[in-house]
């Protein structure tokens, strides 16, 4: 039977290690960061193996962010209608639908969707090549595997995000005209000329890619520290992928509250 | 998979999204309608200037030519000083117009009507617009009205 002393410093015995662990997992995702940096340069020498991720990375998420982007735009365009036309006011539809997606709803569902689908993959993939020894094997040929493996694969992530974000927020934007102006009668006319007068170039359009150049950065990042940092086990690896996902979104999402609140002018 | 089929995969993918970035940016946001062309600032005193902030609308007849850029308060003479950049393309507004705040519909946003005056010189940058009209602000007008209802 131990003591209620002994219980407390047990206790705080285990919240040290917690919180050294946690402090020595952001250090050396930090470091990570700092060797993908190193390694640019490199991998811009070699564009064959950033296509390759590009593909990968890139092409094969677009069909969820079309299909995903068109849905949204859908159901913003259903539901702001049924609102709106409350308030006799069924011409600002444009306004809501563009302004939703391209301030928020376009670079945080792309982040989500681009960590659910390629993100993972990217852990899985890394994971399992540090489980089979693949980087030791690279590194005794002499080959870094920053430089060939993980830099391509950051460069296509940070390319990519920003790209799928617009496509997801245009597509997005037709989903919302369909429902409104085909299928509920609102004006053609009105639904553009609305959404052109309240989205500003600079203030929500350039925000919004902002946004999602830096998710891209972030979710990227996380996805292929966690692979790297994958504990070398068939069941690390299947830790590892989760945690790319729950960790890349949490962020994410804590992120574009902070970058919205900085952004959006309180005057 | 062969090389060739990749890259034009790639290519079409790098292709839709910046055609969706330039729809975006021209369909969607008002990159199109703004004029970054030359403007010229004229200022205007007013006592009142209601919910007018910087990037409020300067119409003339209802066509835009230009934006406020600037709203400062004058402690000396206890008004507000609204900067109107307006259009280089406008440039033949006589000295003495007027500015008048109004509001787009019963709660829409403020913004400053340019009434042409008679003069023969035209406005230029610096100036000084003579004659502004406050902003009529709603609960203002209540209260007199009540207060004239009262005083009957």
């Amino acid at each position: 039977m131990q003591s209620p002393l002994e219980n407390t410093v047990n206790a705080l015995e285990t919240l040290g290690q917690r919180a050294i662990l946690f402090f020595n997992r952001i250090g050396r995702s930090a470091l990570f960061l700092f060797r993908i940096f190193q390694s640019l340069p490199f991998a811009l020498f070699r564009p064959w193996l950033i296509f390759q991720q590009l593909y990968s990375v890139g092409v094969l998420t677009i069909v969820i962010i079309l299909v995903a982007g068109a849905f949204v735009g859908m159901v913003l365009g259903l539901q702001g209608y049924n609102i709106l036309v409350r308030f006799n006011s069924e011409s600002s539809l444009g306004t809501m639908v563009g302004l939703t997606l391209v301030r928020e709803l376009g670079p945080v569902v792309t982040a989500l969707l681009f960590a659910g689908r390629a993100g993972s993959a990217l852990t899985a993939e890394l994971g399992l090549m540090k489980t089979t020894d693949q980087f030791s094997a690279m590194e005794m040929m002499a080959v870094d595997p920053f430089k060939r493996v993980i830099a391509p694969r950051f460069l296509a992530g940070f390319i990519s995000m920003p790209l799928l974000a617009a496509i997801f927020s245009a597509v997005g934007i037709y989903g919302g005209y369909f429902v409104g102006v085909a299928l509920l009668g609102v004006d053609d006319g009105a639904f553009w000329a609305q959404m052109q007068k309240s989205v500003d170039f600079h203030e929500d359009f350039m925000n919004g890619v902002w946004k999602s150049i830096t998710f891209g950065f972030v979710a990227t990042w996380i996805a292929l520290f966690e692979g790297y940092d994958t504990v070398p086990t068939s069941e690390g690896v299947g830790r590892a992928t989760t945690q790319s996902v729950v960790h890349a979104s949490l962020t994410v999402l804590a992120l574009n509250f902070i970058l919205t609140a900085l952004t959006l002018e309180t005057t | 998979m062969t090389r060739h089929t990749l890259e034009i995969w790639v290519g079409i993918f790098v292709a839709a999204g910046i055609a969706a970035l330039f729809m975006l940016a021209m369909k969607v946001s008002n990159l199109s309608t703004v004029t970054t062309g030359d403007t010229y600032n004229v200022t205007a005193r007013f006592d009142n200037i209601g919910g007018l902030s910087v990037r409020s609308p300067v119409k003339a007849s209802g066509v835009l030519v230009g934006r406020v850029s600037n709203v400062a308060y004058d402690d000396k003479t206890y008004s507000a000083i609204v900067t109107l950049s307006i259009q280089q393309q406008f440039n033949q507004f006589p000295k003495d117009s007027r500015a008048s705040i109004y509001t787009a519909g019963l709660l829409g946003e403020q913004y400053i009507e340019l009434s042409p005056g008679a003069e023969d010189d035209y406005l230029k940058d610096g100036d000084r617009l003579m004659m502004a009209d406050s902003a009529m602000i709603l609960e203002q007008m209540i209260g007199r009205i009540i207060a004239d209802k009262i005083s009957e």
